[in-house]
């Protein structure tokens, strides 16, 4: 029982992480019918100036806000000058500017980082927590906690804040939008540089687990969209449900059942897809999409 | 004094040029409305003026060029328009489609008593402000697209078949609203509709389109009297 609490918590501590992941990758496909393949490697492009601030003496939690804001604005620049000029192009068109993207971000960390992986740091304790019988441990539960934080904020942002409800506005109904006024491109940019920061986040908790080199979030970001697949692509609160039930049962299958172990966890994650798209393709609480012809 | 003033009108969606040349006015604090059969281009001229199709010819609004600006900076300068289709932001509530509709205004922070002054006028969607927008009925989401273009605090008003698909009983409510905020708040209106007989009754100025040319116009007072436009528009 101990065990399966204690694998059950560090679940949901990864699966917040793919949960964030899969609601930055959400956000903008909500906002543009496109899935940005290249979400996992500017969360792994962040960690790596988190790194690099951190490891010019900066304080980490000083320099964790600092890479949220560069990470903020690098998301909202790259909307700006990648995406913008292939905005009204055919949805295949963007999706590869977003692979080169991908395979662009991945070289240039190479490039200048090497492949070689490097510890990143955790900014909570190495012992771990007992609450009962149960140890836990402290960057686990610090990840969850972080992770609920910045989704909790994002909640309000684009539940209370009148910037949040016109990026809502523009990605239901951007003729109507700016008949109010709004200016849709600039939400989008707005919601990209938002994606980036929440990938930000996700790189810099995961990193301490899976070290930090350029390819550290190649499988995250499958999770991810197993994550987004299950809870739906539609749905913001479902893609981090999704995300944190992908972290438990990835985690109870790996611990319980032999032969998957650690070698095979990835495949629970592609065979989470299969059987969603299967029973249920629009997720656990995506709507289906209904397009008029 | 005129408020709108369009001169040379043309559009065109890629190839196909719709409107040839109109030219018509709104005055500050009147009615103008188009009238025309379906595919005549009365929608496409109120979206000619927000700037959402590709045009050509001369609008000045309040004296100002405005032809070839973006959408969202026309909206700003205070002209509101209730589109084809009501615009609604049907996963939104109906608090949020209004407070949208002040998003452009320079000044938020009467907020709460424009929210108060839309819900005198449409008492319905004060009762419903928290429902979510797309479970409104077709006449309630028309009063709202109409109480989200007030909430600009608009100068100039365009509504665009705000009859379509509605009861009776429901247009003639809402025509009632729009004179209302026309006379008590010097909102001028540009109305499109194909029910010719409320518009002119309405209006003080009408334009008759057919095929993306004004063939004729003048005082509604006298349209309404014309024989040909009796014949083909009014039915009687």
């Amino acid at each position: 029982m101990d065990i399966f609490v204690q694998q059950v918590v560090s679940g949901l501590a990864t699966g917040g992480i793919y949960g964030s992941l899969a609601l930055a990758l959400v956000m903008i496909y909500q906002a543009t019918d496109v899935v940005n393949y290249a979400q996992g490697e500017m969360a792994m492009f962040s960690t790596y100036l988190a790194w690099t601030l951190i490891n010019a003496g900066l304080p980490y939690w000083v320099a964790f806000a600092a890479t949220l804001a560069i990470a903020f604005v690098g998301g909202l620049a790259i909307e700006r000058v990648v995406i913008r000029p292939v905005e009204n192009a055919p949805v295949l068109t963007i999706v590869i500017v977003c692979i080169g993207l991908l395979v662009i971000l991945n070289s240039v960390a190479g490039w200048v980082y090497s492949y070689i992986q490097k510890p990143f740091p955790s900014p909570f304790p190495e012992k771990p927590i007992r609450i009962g019988n149960v140890f836990f441990g402290a960057h686990d539960l610090g990840a969850l906690g972080v992770t609920l934080v910045v989704l909790l904020s994002l909640y309000v942002f684009f539940r209370y804040t009148t910037l949040g409800l016109a990026m809502r506005a523009a990605a239901q109904n951007p003729v109507s939008s700016r008949l109010c006024g709004i200016r849709v491109g600039w939400m989008l940019a707005v919601g990209w540089g938002l994606a980036a920061l929440v990938g930000a986040v996700a790189g810099m908790m995961v990193a301490p687990v899976v070290f930090l080199d350029p390819n550290m979030m190649g499988g995250i970001l499958i999770y991810a969209f197993a994550s987004a697949t299950l809870g739906g692509f539609t749905s913001p609160g479902g893609a981090v449900l999704g995300g944190l039930i992908v972290g438990v049962i990835e985690n109870l299958v790996g611990t319980y059942v032999r032969f998957i172990g650690t070698e095979l966890k990835l495949t629970v994650a592609l065979a989470v897809i299969l059987v969603v798209l299967i029973v249920k393709p629009s997720g656990l609480f995506g709507r289906a999409a209904v397009h008029r012809v | 004094m005129a408020l709108l003033e369009v001169a040379g009108l043309e559009a065109q969606y890629g190839w196909t040029k719709v409107l040839h040349g109109l030219s018509f006015a709104v005055d500050v604090g009147g009615i103008t409305t188009i009238l025309g059969a379906n595919g005549a281009g009365k929608t496409t001229t109120l979206r000619a003026v927000c700037g959402m199709v590709k045009t050509a010819g001369e609008v000045r609004f309040d004296g100002h060029r405005i032809a070839g600006r973006a959408t969202e900076d026309i909206v700003r300068l205070g002209i509101a328009h209730v589109p084809e289709g009501r615009g609604t932001f049907m996963q939104l509530t109906v608090e949020e489609n209004l407070r949208l509709g002040a998003y452009a205004r320079a000044s938020r922070g009467t907020l709460a008593g424009d929210l108060r002054r839309v819900f005198e006028y449409f008492p319905v969607l004060g009762d419903r402000q928290r429902q979510i927008a797309g479970s409104l009925s077709g006449g309630e989401q028309q009063m709202l697209a109409v109480a989200r273009a007030l909430m600009l605090r608009p100068r100039l008003l365009l509504l665009d078949e705000p009859s379509l698909g509605l009861a009776p009983l429901v247009v003639r409510e809402i025509f009632r609203i729009v004179r209302t905020i026309n006379r008590e708040e010097r909102v001028g209106v540009l109305l499109v509709e194909q029910n010719a007989a409320m518009a002119l009754d309405l209006a003080d100025h009408a334009y008759l389109l057919e095929t993306g040319r004004v063939v004729m116009s003048g005082p509604a007072e006298t349209l309404r009297k014309d024989d040909a436009i009796r014949r083909s528009y009014l039915g009687y």
